[in-house]
């Protein structure tokens, strides 16, 4: 299996507050890796030293065989093009309508016709089921449609690489069930390779083939879902059973 | 001991406002930089920087056109007793064509412009600051600082100039009105008088530095918006110290200009 993500010895600190510690994992093609932690134990922070809208103050991030940390901003934005990056609250832009939200990455970086465009967005409007919303305009979107047109966005260009930072947070149970399970279908139908960063236990049991715990700025355990919801260790049983209770509150 | 402790609170606060500014200074110098270094670099975004000359020319048009015409009736019906004392009444037209060409049209347009662009590009990336939109942006592969900030910047620099051009004429017409109430003067000897007295020379820097003015606002609103920190609240101070940097900097600047101005060319 290629390995598409590889963090090395990746340290960073902000001030006196030590958030990463000599982090160091790995993900494989057409990988899920779910990446849990309670809040403030860096996991976005994770997330955005790899693609460097954080800069880590040590270590390597190989991404496709690019160590990203040592790319000029051409060769960043080259890389950049190929991955899709779903933020927390989605990202719209306010000042665009949907269909220039959708065409923004499209016109820069292909050389598509207006009619080629059209017909892209249409198609992955198709794929999040909200081709109706397509000249409306962020405000008038629900949270749940936000996200799956953020989604939209990020997968128009057809990236090999997905990275989802809490894609679930804010939204209903159903909502949040629907946007895992879509994640889930866009991943194998356009055999991408995701890191997604959450805390909804639902949604990482939905989407992952594997999961780390991030704690006090190391990887402190790694394994499938059931590895991790059933081991005796005591942090992950606290952390878990608190995660469940979570769930269970909002499933009934 | 009281009195000691509130005096540490104060050197405190103002060490820290002190350090604030020095920040800011920083900041600024950088954004400039920054913005000298890739204004030149394609792609220019041509299409984003007409739409933010068309949004500010449109949104500011009405309150300029507002001062404007205020501006020049009241200059006007303040001058006239002045000039009636020295017996100088032919040269009403011609000291408020002055007035208003070389200072007041470009420093009070300036000024308006500030308050209503300043803020509004402060809270407009202040708020994609918080929301992600410009990271967002960012891992897109595009440029937020050129796509943003360079076209903003660019736009203020060359809609504020044509903006003061409207605004002399306009309060010309003011000016024009007033001296009709207060005296009697046909509009041909009016014109004529403010063409024999106002002259090229009077233009041209007053209109030139207002490229400048125009810059100060768009980098000093840009940067504030750009910078923002902590969420709504940090929005809402962007917006806000935007408009009083940029104002502060006008009037700062249109000192030197004015002493440089006269310094070069000492017959204007």
């Amino acid at each position: 299996m290629n390995i598409v993500v590889d963090i090395k010895n990746v340290s960073k600190s902000f001030g006196s507050l030590n958030v990463l510690n000599n982090v160091s994992l790995s993900v494989e093609e057409n990988e899920n890796l779910v990446v849990f932690g309670q809040s403030g134990t860096g996991k976005s922070v994770l997330l955005k030293c790899m693609v460097r809208l954080l800069e880590p103050d040590a270590g390597e991030i190989y991404i496709e065989g690019n160590n990203v940390l040592h790319l000029n901003p051409k060769e960043l934005n080259d890389v950049r093009k190929h991955l899709g990056f779903l933020f927390q609250g989605a990202a719209l832009y306010d000042s665009m309508s949907v269909r220039e939200n959708l065409e923004f990455p499209l016109i820069r970086h292909f050389n598509f016709t207006p009619k080629e465009r059209e017909d892209k967005i249409k198609s992955v409007l198709e794929k999040v089921s909200l081709e109706e919303a397509i000249d409306k305009m962020p405000s008038e979107l629900s949270g749940g449609m936000k996200k799956r047109i953020g989604l939209a966005r990020s997968i128009i260009s057809e990236p090999k690489l997905m990275l989802y930072d809490e894609p679930t947070t804010g939204l209903d149970p159903i909502t949040s069930k629907e946007i895992s399970s879509l994640i889930l279908e866009l991943q194998k139908s356009l055999n991408m390779t995701s890191v997604i960063v959450t805390h909804d236990l639902l949604c990482a049991e939905i989407i992952a083939d594997r999961a780390i715990v991030l704690n006090e700025g190391i990887v402190q355990h790694e394994g499938t879902i059931t590895e991790l919801t059933t081991s005796s260790d005591h942090f992950l049983r606290n952390f878990f059973s608190h995660e469940i209770l979570e769930d269970q509150n909002r499933r009934n | 001991m009281k009195n000691s402790n509130s005096s540490n609170i104060k050197i405190s606060l103002m060490s820290k406002r002190l350090t604030e500014f020095f920040e800011m200074i920083a900041g600024l110098w950088q954004f400039q930089y920054q913005f000298f270094k890739q204004v030149f670099i394609p792609p220019y975004e041509v299409e984003q920087i007409r739409k933010h000359m068309d949004e500010l020319g449109i949104k500011t048009l009405p309150i300029v056109s507002v001062t404007g015409f205020i501006i020049g009736l009241v200059i006007t019906m303040q001058m006239h007793p002045v000039m009636v004392r020295f017996g100088a009444e032919a040269f009403l037209p011609g000291s408020v064509g002055i007035s208003i060409v070389r200072e007041l049209g470009p420093v009070i347009t300036a000024l308006i412009f500030a308050g209503r662009v300043s803020s509004g590009i402060g809270a407009e990336l202040g708020s994609m600051r918080v929301t992600e939109q410009i990271d967002a942006m960012e891992v897109s592969g595009v440029n937020p600082f050129k796509y943003l900030v360079v076209t903003r910047i660019f736009a203020c620099t060359f809609i504020l100039p044509i903006l003061t051009v409207y605004v002399i004429f306009i309060a010309f017409i003011g000016s024009y009105i007033a001296v009709v109430l207060v005296q009697n003067m046909s509009y041909i000897y009016y014109i004529d008088s403010v063409i024999g007295s106002v002259e090229f020379g009077d233009a041209i820097p007053g209109i030139l530095k207002t490229f400048v003015f125009g810059f100060i606002v768009g980098i000093v609103g840009s940067y504030k918006g750009y910078t923002a920190t902590n969420g709504t609240e940090g929005v809402g101070k962007a917006a806000t110290t935007a408009v009083v940097v940029a104002s502060l900097m006008i009037l700062i600047f249109d000192m030197v200009l004015v002493k440089v101005t006269l310094w070069l060319w000492p017959t204007i």
